[in-house]
């Protein structure tokens, strides 16, 4: 049975359902329905929520308690996250897995609270310093934002590389009919040997770190790492298509604004023009053999790049058409969200 | 013939990066005979802090996670709140302490997060070259502050131990030294008062060792010993600031 549940909830339920039993985070907006509901929600299953004393604090609590087995996840919002970049960075490096919502607000610095998508670079080029990556979701629905919450410990465990999923303020409050799985059975869950537990002694005791002062060390820990990220991507890329069979013009745009060009599509076809939607999924690693095969087709012309930012996304499209066709631009700003119309104007041309 | 003295088996073999004189050998033995003594062989996670003590993975024959600098206390509340029924400490200097983690150190503090600080302070910043701390006392010189810590240009230094005694989370705070075999004894006891605060739930526990560092405050081992004796503990006075 469907329930009506807010974005914001909906992932907390989601993440409850796929295994989260640990939660540290800090207040800002358009987010706090995640930390609220997990604040008695974790309770009722066994869990631990810590309301830290700084997003600082909250991404090493998730780093303790990650890294000592549990199924940890904090959440935040742009400016929120731009704290955690230390402690992402950290994991990354230390392979701890765990779960990281950024519901963006518009920026830089304090911004606003409206919805947009200026974190994509922070998001998909690692965020903090250093040679890293997260795995990186962009859902445009609150279903698609429960089917990933509900799967995205298992991936992040798979690979010991920390998840993000890069919502917005949209979908964070938007309300939405979703179909909730069932609770995953923890007893069944893979094992892992390399948590500390408090069980290791001598040469069995565990050590999570991220200090390599040998040069050749280090080399080797970053090449483990981008080995992963390959794996990844030939396993866990997603990107949705639509129309884009006979498609000449194609539409790209990930998250809140995917769907709203989706409208624009059917808008398009309404109109006669040959419209279609490429949507990525993952936004890392990114889906480039979607664009390369759309790319191929003697029949596309061009693809129209959207987002809600000056253009972040727009350079992954390019370095998959790798100039094979052109790409224009279009962009809200601020927290200002354009309407399917606006893009159907933009696409003929009849922006003003 | 017969074995009269042992390691205990909470270290490990390996040989200490520390400079010679420096108190932070001390420091971890008597901790790693406490955590024997008290049983956490196979039972205890530690915590790594960034500054000298940050090989202390190396050290401590427990699972360990080496912290980013000055979130011990965050890393151990998240390693604690999943694992309540084993013994947590964190090992953390004064730079990581109580300047880049001290709200850190207060918040899990307050909370009454139940783990274990372990604190060096040598009121100096021993691993990046001696600048200063802000347990640097007034009048220290330091490579950031060479003609000594000026109130006027550089601010006081902090009392965390007096600080943290004001809180209700925390449940035993002590103030101990290491600069003669009495005061070692005594650390030992305070070390091993607070583990037991831990074991017993009581609230969060935190031992401040006063300590040396010969290289960077320029003195011979023992003169830093006396240094300790005669000028750290007038600003950093010794005793128990709360035991519930």
């Amino acid at each position: 049975m469907k329930k009506l549940l807010k974005g914001n909830e909906a992932i907390a339920e989601a993440a409850i359902r796929g295994g989260c039993r640990f939660f540290a985070g800090y207040p800002i907006t358009p987010q706090n329905e995640i930390p609220e509901y997990l604040s008695w929600r974790l309770r009722e299953v066994g869990g631990e929520f810590v309301q830290a004393e700084s997003e600082v604090a909250a991404i090493n609590m998730v780093y303790g308690a990650g890294g000592a087995g549990a199924r940890a996840m904090t959440s935040s919002s742009s400016p929120g996250i731009s704290l955690k970049q230390e402690g992402i960075s950290y994991i990354a490096c230390a392979e701890i897995p765990c779960v990281i919502v950024n519901m963006v607000r518009s920026g830089p610095g304090l911004g606003g609270i409206q919805p947009a998508q200026g974190d994509y670079f922070q998001a998909t080029k690692g965020g903090g310093h250093g040679d890293y990556h997260l795995l990186v979701y962009g859902p445009a629905t609150v279903q698609e934002c429960v089917d990933i919450l509900y799967n995205a410990f298992d991936v992040s465990e798979k690979y010991r590389t920390p998840v993000m999923i890069l919502g917005d303020g949209m979908l964070g409050q938007i309300m939405e009919a979703v179909e909730l799985p069932e609770m995953k059975d923890l007893t069944k869950l893979p094992a892992k040997p390399w948590a500390t537990d408090g069980t290791g002694v001598g040469e069995k005791r565990r050590i999570i770190n991220s200090l390599y002062i040998e040069p050749d060390d280090m080399e080797v820990v970053i090449k483990r790492l981008y080995a992963r990220y390959d794996e990844i991507k030939r396993n866990e890329c997603k990107a949705e298509t639509y129309k884009t069979e006979d498609a000449e013009i194609i539409l790209t745009a990930y998250g809140t604004v995917g769907r709203i060009a989706k409208s624009a599509v059917n808008i398009l076809r309404s109109k006669g023009i040959k419209a279609g939607l490429l949507r990525p999924i993952t936004l890392y690693p990114f889906p480039d053999y979607e664009y390369a095969k759309l790319a191929d087709k003697a029949e596309v012309k061009e693809f129209v790049d959207i987002e809600l930012c000056m253009g972040q996304m727009i350079e992954d499209v390019k370095l998959a058409l790798n100039g094979k066709k052109p790409v224009r631009f279009f962009g809200r700003l601020g927290g200002n969200v354009m309407s399917a119309e606006d893009i159907v104007d933009f696409v003929l041309g009849e922006v003003k | 013939m017969a074995k009269i003295f042992t390691k205990t088996k909470m270290l490990t073999d390996n040989v200490l990066h520390y400079c010679p004189g420096c108190t932070h050998g001390i420091a971890h033995r008597l901790v790693a005979e406490v955590l024997e003594e008290i049983g956490a062989e196979g039972n205890c996670i530690g915590v790594a802090p960034v500054g000298c003590a940050v090989f202390a993975y190396n050290y401590f024959n427990c699972d360990i996670q080496e912290a980013a600098h000055g979130r011990a206390p965050a890393v151990a509340t998240g390693i604690k709140r999943v694992h309540p029924d084993k013994i947590v400490f964190a090992y953390q200097g004064d730079g990581d302490l109580a300047s880049i983690g001290m709200a850190e150190t207060v918040h899990a503090a307050a909370r009454g997060e139940k783990f274990t600080t372990i604190f060096i302070n040598n009121s100096i910043y021993g691993m990046t070259g001696g600048q200063m701390a802000p347990t640097t006392l007034v009048g220290q010189k330091a490579t950031t502050c060479v003609y000594g810590r000026d109130p006027k240009f550089n601010g006081n230094p902090i009392r965390v131990s007096e600080m943290l005694a004001t809180l209700d989370g925390p449940s035993y705070i002590a103030r101990v030294a290491l600069y003669d075999v009495k005061h070692v004894t005594e650390a030992k006891k305070a070390i091993r008062k607070a583990f037991q605060h831990q074991i017993e739930g009581k609230g969060f526990s935190m031992v401040e060792i006063l300590s040396s560092c010969p290289t960077n405050w320029g003195l011979s081992p023992l003169a830093a010993l006396d240094w300790v004796k005669n000028e750290s503990t007038k600003t950093f006075p010794l005793g128990v600031f709360k035991e519930i």
